[in-house]
Order: C-alpha cells, then sequence, then structure tokens
C-alpha cells in the first residue's frame, strides 16, 4: 500500500503490524487493528497496557520502531513534523490532564486555534466560541484561567477545544479519570451526544469498563501487547475466561455498589 | 558518544529555532512580554549588582593605585574591567540565574503538563509560538542588560572613588575616556553580550523543551540550565578573549 492512499473509507484509523518500545519495555508487539469510522472506539488495558501510547501514535506525537498507522488515508510513520501537522488538523485531542494553556483564559485557550488557522472575524470567533462552551455545558467560565476550574470542567474545556475546529477524529485520553460519579457520566454522555450529532470517529482510551460498556460501539482490549477487538458484548462473552473477568469483575464490582441512604443521624 | 548525540541534538534544536525566528507569522506580541519578563524584571537585580561591583571595585581599586601613586587612572581600571569582563560576564551569570532557570522551568512545566503537545495536535508548531520569542528576547536583552550593569558599575566606582577616597572629579572621567576604545572595548562588549545572549537563550529554551515530563525531570532541567549556562559562558568569555582579544 503506497502512502497517500486510503487503507478502507470505513476505517479511518489503522495499525498495520506496528511495533513500539520505550527503552527496552516493549507496548506493542507486531500491533494491528482498525478503529471504525464514525463510531466511538474505546481503547482498554490495564496500566501501563499502551492505551495512552495509542493515541499518542495515532497524532503522531510519538514513532513507533516499525509498522504503519493510516490515519485519514496518511501513513503518519515518519513524516515530518511539518508533514504531520497536515494530519492533526484533521484530528482533535482531549488529554488527560486538559493540556490547556495555564496562562491563557479559558475564552482565549478556544480562540487561539481559530485565529492561527482561520480568516474569522473576532465576532465570529467569539460565537463559536460560545456555541462550543454551552455544547460541553460550560457557560460564565470566559474569564477563568485552567487552574480555576474544577476538573471536570478542565476535561469539558479540553473538549471543547479538541471539537471546536469540527475534527474528523477525536481522541480522547482517559476522560473520566479522577472524576466522581457524576462527572463520568456527563461526560459519557456529552461524548456520545457528539457522537451521534457530528458523526465524529471517537476513539477513546479508558479503564473504565462501565462507561465502556455503555458507550462505545467497538472495543480495542490490550492484551500481551497486542489488540483483542470486538464489541463490549463479545469481548464480555469471551470463551477466555481472562479476558471476560478482565471484564465482568469491575461491571460486577461497579454493579454490587447499590446507593448508599445513610441513615440521617436524629439528635 | 552521549555527548556527540547531545552536541547533534542542540544543534537540530538551535536549526529549528532559527527557522521559527524567520517562519511568518512574527509572535512580536510574545516577543514583547517575553522582552519585559527577562529584561525589565530583571533590571533590580542587574543595577544593584552593578553597583555594588562597580562600588567594590572602585575601593580594591583605589586601595592598590595608591600604593602606586596612580589613584587618578581609578577611572580607566573600573571602566575597562567592567567594559571588557565583568559587565557582559556578570550579567550573564546573573540572567542565567534569574531568568534561564525561571525559562527553563516554565517550557519544562508545559511539557510535563502536556502544554506543548496540546499545541502540537492544535497543528501549532510550540518552537514558533513559545521557545523562538523566548530565545530571541533573552539574545535581545542581554547586550542592554549588560550596558545598564556597565553604566551602574560606573556610578558605583564614582561614588567610592570620588565621593569616600577623595580622587579628582575630573581625573576618574578623563582617565576613563582616555582608556577605552569604542571598537576595541565598548564592541567587544556588545559582542560578548550578544554571544552570552545565544548561549543562555538556546540552553534554556533546550534545557526546558527536551525535559523529562515530571516534577523531578523540570528540577533537574532547571538545575542544569544554571550550571551549563554559567560554565559555558566562563568558557566563551575565554574563547573570546583568547581570539579576538576582546
Amino acid at each position: 500500500m503506497s502512502r497517500g492512499a486510503v487503507p478502507l473509507q470505513e476505517t479511518p484509523v489503522a495499525f498495520e503490524r506496528v511495533t513500539m518500545h520505550f527503552g527496552t519495555r516493549p507496548v506493542l508487539v507486531d500491533f494491528s487493528c482498525e478503529f471504525p469510522g464514525n463510531r466511538i472506539s474505546v481503547v482498554l488495558g490495564g496500566s501501563g497496557a499502551g492505551k495512552t501510547t495509542i493515541l499518542r501514535l495515532i497524532g503522531g506525537l510519538i514513532q513507533p520502531q516499525h509498522g504503519r498507522i493510516w490515519v485519514a488515508g496518511t501513513n503518519v510513520v515518519g513524516l515530518s513534523e511539518r508533514q504531520l501537522y497536515e494530519v492533526r488538523r484533521k484530528l482533535g485531542m482531549m488529554f488527560q490532564g486538559g493540556a490547556l494553556l495555564n496562562s491563557l483564559t479559558v475564552y482565549e485557550n478556544l480562540a487561539f486555534p481559530l485565529r492561527e488557522h482561520t480568516r474569522l472575524s473576532e465576532r465570529e470567533i467569539a460565537d463559536r466560541v460560545h456555541a462550543t462552551l454551552a455544547a460541553v455545558g460550560l457557560r460564565g467560565v470566559d474569564h477563568l484561567l485552567p487552574g480555576e476550574l474544577s476538573g471536570g470542567m478542565v476535561k469539558r474545556a479540553a473538549l471543547a477545544r479538541a471539537i471546536l475546529r469540527d475534527p474528523q477524529i477525536l481522541l480522547c485520553d482517559e476522560p473520566f479519570s479522577g472524576l466522581d460519579p457524576i462527572s463520568v457520566k456527563r461526560i459519557e454522555a456529552l461524548l456520545r451526544r457528539i457522537n451521534q450529532e457530528r458523526g465524529i470517529t471517537m476513539i477513546v482510551s479508558s479503564h473504565h469498563i462501565p462507561s465502556t460498556m455503555r458507550m462505545a460501539h467497538h472495543v480495542v482490549l490490550l492484551w500481551d501487547h497486542k489488540a483483542i477487538q470486538g464489541t463490549p458484548q463479545e469481548l464480555a462473552a469471551s470463551p477466555d475466561p481472562q479476558i471476560a473477568d478482565f471484564f465482568n469483575e469491575e461491571v460486577h464490582e461497579e454493579g454490587v455498589r447499590e446507593p448508599q441512604h445513610t441513615p440521617v443521624q436524629r439528635w | 558518544m552521549r555527548f556527540v548525540l547531545e552536541l547533534g541534538r542542540i544543534a537540530a534544536f538551535t536549526a529549528d529555532v532559527a527557522r521559527a525566528v524567520v517562519t511568518p507569522p512574527p509572535r512580536l506580541g510574545a516577543f514583547v512580554a517575553e522582552l519585559f519578563n527577562i529584561g525589565v524584571l530583571s533590571l533590580l537585580i542587574i543595577c544593584v549588582s552593578g553597583a555594588a561591583v562597580g562600588m567594590v571595585l572602585g575601593l580594591q581599586g583605589y586601595n592598590t593605585l595608591v600604593r602606586f601613586g596612580a589613584e587618578e587612572s581609578l577611572g580607566a581600571v573600573v571602566g575597562l574591567s567592567l567594559i571588557r569582563e565583568l559587565g557582559p560576564v556578570l550579567t550573564a551569570l546573573l540572567t542565567t540565574g534569574r531568568a534561564g532557570s525561571a525559562t527553563t522551568a516554565e517550557i519544562g512545566t508545559m511539557v510535563a503538563t502536556e502544554q506543548l503537545d496540546g499545541l502540537r495536535m492544535l497543528a501549532i508548531d510550540p518552537v514558533h509560538l513559545v521557545v523562538a520569542p523566548k530565545a530571541l528576547a533573552m539574545i535581545a536583552a542581554m547586550p542592554l542588560l549588560s550596558a545598564l550593569f556597565i553604566v551602574c558599575g560606573l556610578a558605583g566606582g564614582y561614588v567610592v572613588g570620588v565621593a569616600l577616597m577623595g580622587v579628582d572629579a575630573g581625573n576618574y572621567v578623563s582617565s576613563l575616556q582616555n582608556a577605552v576604545d569604542f571598537r576595541d572595548d565598548v564592541l567587544g562588549s556588545v559582542l560578548k553580550a550578544c554571544v552570552f545572549g545565544v548561549l543562555v537563550g538556546l540552553i534554556s529554551t533546550f534545557r526546558g523543551y527536551t525535559c523529562q515530563p515530571t516534577s523531578a525531570g523540570v528540577a533537574a532541567a532547571t538545575t542544569s540550565t544554571v550550571v551549563v549556562g554559567s560554565v559555558s559562558v566562563l568558557l566563551f568569555d575565554y574563547i573570546i578573549t583568547a581570539l579576538w582579544g576582546v
């Protein structure tokens, strides 16, 4: 397959026999998988399994030792930084910690990429920023610095920045980490709504099994440096007891947590 | 082998910064902000240090010169010492400690919190937006701070020599005027300050840009900037002096 050819219309992101080491530690070995278009794919795996590595490889932030990675029809392996910028214009990425510029307000964080890449007037930029902030449920935070936001608000501001330019592919790195259960459900609903309304291909790294079972159309489970793919239900019903346990134990753990009705102390 | 690899990385980084400086759009706003951070916010430490060094030079110079009955040459001794060596070198060392370390820490923190990766994913070159304005501001600020250091030093020497020790004011100024050559001394001093500005600017941004993305990594990079920057300034001071007699 020559560079520039589209591997498959319905798979905007595909890994072909990718090997990735950090020093002597292998993370991905002869790794191949495909992410379907317009769907929510969740990359699952234990800590250190390579979930974030997958997203960083797609974005070209790191380069593998071997293999090909197709993103929107382009093999991003071996591209120069300048060539990668062309691919990244089709991507949006929500980082685990937000990665918002600390010295800029929330409004400026969102307006800045529009000023860089478009010829929109300040009024049009303001309209678009406010519409996107409203879409993620953030209002009245224009003037706040990222350090003044709660964890959930930072995630939503980061999501707003990632979807601001209508990317073809949205990468979300651990969007549920460090959030309380209500915020988890809010972010989860937000991702599902964005996927349904805008048809964006989403690749989400997570180790939050209940959310994965609810939102994912497709799951890539990182297992022994390789990918095991399928729908959440297929993987949960896997004949391999270790894989089935990986899903069911966590679902069970979350499932048995009944709402706690703490008796009111009366004095 | 590791040293050669490091040199190669610094060379590639320098080429990236140079390319970013000439690539449109110019980041004038960021450059002016950095000039303020590096230059204006260093004014106090530079003025106080310059005056203190000038006063010590005045005192030591007077005590030495008076033994030979040459105390009228105090202006020349203070002036030449400051202009040729102490001005650019001490300014570079002070700026490395104050602004260089801050530059490394700021860029390093942006690396550790994935802010630079965030810019890359927005198809914005972090070298163009963040690194180049800081390096350029360091290069622009260094000669100006050095000049200020020298002026404060000359004033400090004047106060001690003339007001305290009783050296004739006219002799102090005329010996200074006669001894200092514009081309050899003043332009040489500017050359040194510019070279030190390039060194400190590149070392501080490189260390921050390539630091390990952890708090320990940022701390190590900041320390490294001060150590490597200071030693480089002293080594290059010798090389410039030996090659061009400045």
